[in-house]
């Protein structure tokens, strides 16, 4: 039997900013992981993959695990919870209130 | 200090110019990723986990107060106000966007440098010893031929596309702060039977996955055969290095698997062929770059000062015990900066302290610093009776802390909170173990003792050449922490052992504190340092300490 398919969101970083970004539903790059579109169909994650590769825009992109959560999509692995918030050290990046704005 | 000549003031505005050209035609879509990719990787430019990262070169980790002042104004304009200083005398920028490289590249140029051949296949930013031209126990300062090394290396053509990176390091010294043995070649300044000044060359050193030290290739090369041989040796690895596999690519695995031997054999012949072009020019440059590193004149005299202080000013005299060394003038001292206050991120320097430090080098050590592979800055010529107004003014920055060399004294890569190959972090760790300690208050009890951490088993944190060295994996989507013991990283280099299981991100840190008990427990007499404990007594105490559990399973 084929392994389950785990939800995934499409992630990569900006090409300007190197900020890191999530592909939405309505085709948008977002900063915000919940906002990203929780990808449940492998089939679907290929298509949207391919969908995503702009190089005008991304650097990067790949498919990274995800689970529902009350929010939107939340973040499996410590790797994309980091990515998601930012350094530990320091209230940098998406963490911090004056980097947080919108797309 | 070595100041640019025309040729490497025009080499590097070309640079500028032409990257900020490639840039502009990445933006505007001209060129994709996998064209710019090498193209920025050649300018030291990276794309991290959060945002790219700008690594800049300190040459030799020298450094001027007029630079320092540039990297805070570079840090403050276009960054988010501090710098990273790393294991091999750079310094690394964590939040630069893209439009801005060429105006961060055209600043630093305005001081003459530079974050070229900062990343890539190339030969990078040559290492030294940080305390070069100022202790009293070398043959020669390392800087001159590490400057030679640099101009020689810089877009040399034959060496632009290595099977991987290629990293040099100097001493002038017997006693090692270069670690030259964990480097691709290792050149210790020597002098012969007859009394002339050459070099002894190890090859195949380095950390990462594989872990090896340096083996010597060549006991004494003539000076004037320093150029040619280096040439030799990065020829022959140029050839035989290993382009089909990247994790069997440095030249530690050449060397391993050709055995130091038939390298020596084939760097030889190579060498003979290519000497005679050779013509000694570089020989005259040497002697141009040598007289630009001539000791400043020092003022002798005002000791006094230095001495009554000590002896009547308890926390000048912790932080002198810890924080400075002995200069090669009597009336003179080395000041190391500690960048690793208590809880603080080992290596970060705010702009705000960046100029404070800055200044005190123009005020107080002939306007030089130098950055250390141990993430720390030195001001090398101090006038001992200007060090109690020195340290109350690093005091006041947060900059005075005692501890050079101690627990809290700890290397550690940016790890996970930043790099995008890391596979955890180390600096939380790092914090941890520091503000533990400090709460303590047993680090001067405890003695030398150097913690060494890496996110992932590239070793940007030197843990296998720690006394006790932490690596940071994955462990199935869990932060896990890998201990090593008895790693050395001077002369008598020595990779740790490692000492059984990983421990979880809550278990390191008291794990850490038991082993450092433990040690403090079983020692001689407190002249008796850790690594000399452990060296006496093997891993068992330690490892019993680090496992207290297994007794427990044991004795049951």
């Amino acid at each position: 039997m084929a392994r389950q398919f785990t939800p995934k969101v499409v992630t990569a970083n900006a090409l300007l900013e190197g900020d890191v970004v999530y592909l939405t539903a309505d085709d948008r790059w977002s900063r915000t992981h919940s906002e990203a579109e929780l990808i449940e169909d492998e089939a679907h994650a290929q298509i949207r993959l391919l969908e995503a590769n702009q190089p005008g825009i991304v650097v990067g992109v790949y498919l990274a695990d995800a689970r529902r959560g009350p929010d939107g999509p939340e973040p499996v692995h410590f790797r994309e919870v980091f990515r998601a918030t930012g350094p530990s050290n320091y209230a940098h990046g998406k963490q911090s209130a004056t980097d947080s704005a919108g797309v | 200090m070595y100041s640019y000549s025309d040729f490497d003031e025009q080499f590097v505005r070309e640079r500028v110019a032409q990257f900020s050209q490639q840039v502009a035609r990445r933006i505007d879509g001209s060129l994709t990723e996998d064209e710019f990719k090498p193209l920025r990787l050649m300018n030291g430019l990276y794309l991290q986990l959060h945002a790219y990262m700008l690594r800049v070169a300190i040459p030799y980790g020298t450094i001027s107060a007029r630079q320092m002042n540039q990297l805070a104004y570079i840090a403050e304009t276009w960054d988010k106000g501090y710098g990273h200083f790393t294991t091999r005398q750079n310094i690394q920028y964590n939040w630069p966007e893209l439009k801005d490289i060429p105006a961060m590249l055209e600043a630093l140029a305005d001081v003459q440098m530079h974050a070229i051949q900062t990343s890539g296949n190339t030969i990078r930013n040559v290492t030294a010893d940080h305390f070069a031209g100022a202790v009293g126990d070398e043959v020669a300062d390392p800087r001159p031929v590490a400057e030679l090394l640099r101009q020689w290396s810089t877009d040399h053509p034959e060496f632009q596309f290595l099977p991987r990176k290629f990293k040099f390091a100097v001493t002038g010294a017997e006693h090692d702060r270069a670690v030259i043995k964990a480097h691709d070649i290792g050149i210790q300044i020597v002098r012969n039977d007859a009394g002339e000044v050459g070099y002894r060359i190890l090859v195949g050193g380095g950390l990462g996955r594989t872990p090896m030290l340096g083996k010597v290739i060549r006991d004494f090369v003539p000076a004037e055969d320093l150029l040619p041989y280096s040439e030799a040796i990065v020829h022959v690895y140029n050839r035989l290095g290993r382009r089909d596999n990247k994790y069997k690519a440095r030249i530690k695995i050449t060397v391993h698997e050709h055995g130091i031997e038939a390298i020596r054999d084939l760097v030889e012949a190579r060498f003979a062929e290519i000497r005679p072009e050779f013509s000694g020019v570089d020989q005259d440059m040497l002697r141009g770059i040598e007289a630009q590193f001539a000791l400043p004149e020092l003022t002798a005299g005002g000791a006094g000062v230095y001495d009554a202080d000590y002896a009547t000013d308890p926390v000048f005299r912790a932080w002198a015990d810890t924080n400075l060394t002995a200069h090669r003038h009597p009336d003179h001292a080395i000041v190391t900066i500690s960048l690793k206050a208590h809880g603080a991120t080992p290596g970060d320097a705010s702009a705000d302290q960046m100029r404070v430090m800055a200044d005190l080098a123009e005020r107080f050590s002939h306007s030089e610093l130098r950055i250390s592979h141990q993430q720390n800055v030195i001001l090398p010529h101090v006038r001992k009776a200007d060090l109690p107004q020195v340290h109350k003014i690093l005091a006041g920055h947060g900059l005075g802390t005692a501890n050079i060399g101690l627990v809290s004294d700890i290397i550690a890569c940016p790890g996970m909170d930043y790099c995008a190959l890391a596979t955890a972090r180390s600096i939380p760790i790092a914090q941890q173990i520091a503000t533990r300690f400090d709460e303590l208050k047993i680090e001067h009890e405890v003695g030398p003792l150097q913690i060494k951490i890496s996110g992932c088993i590239n070793a940007c944190g030197h843990h296998h050449v720690g006394h006790i060295g932490i690596l940071g994996l994955d462990r199935a989507g869990v932060e896990n922490y890998q201990v090593t013991l008895g790693g050395d990283a001077t002369e008598t280099a020595a990779l740790g052992e490692r000492a059984g299981p990983g421990f979880s991100a809550e278990e390191i840190v008291p794990a850490i504190e038991r082993l450092v008990l433990a040690y403090v427990e079983q020692r001689e007499s407190a002249e008796e340092t850790f690594i000399e404990a452990f060296r006496r007594l093997g891993m068992a105490p330690f490892k019993a300490a680090l496992y207290p559990e297994e007794r427990v399973k044991d004795a049951a």
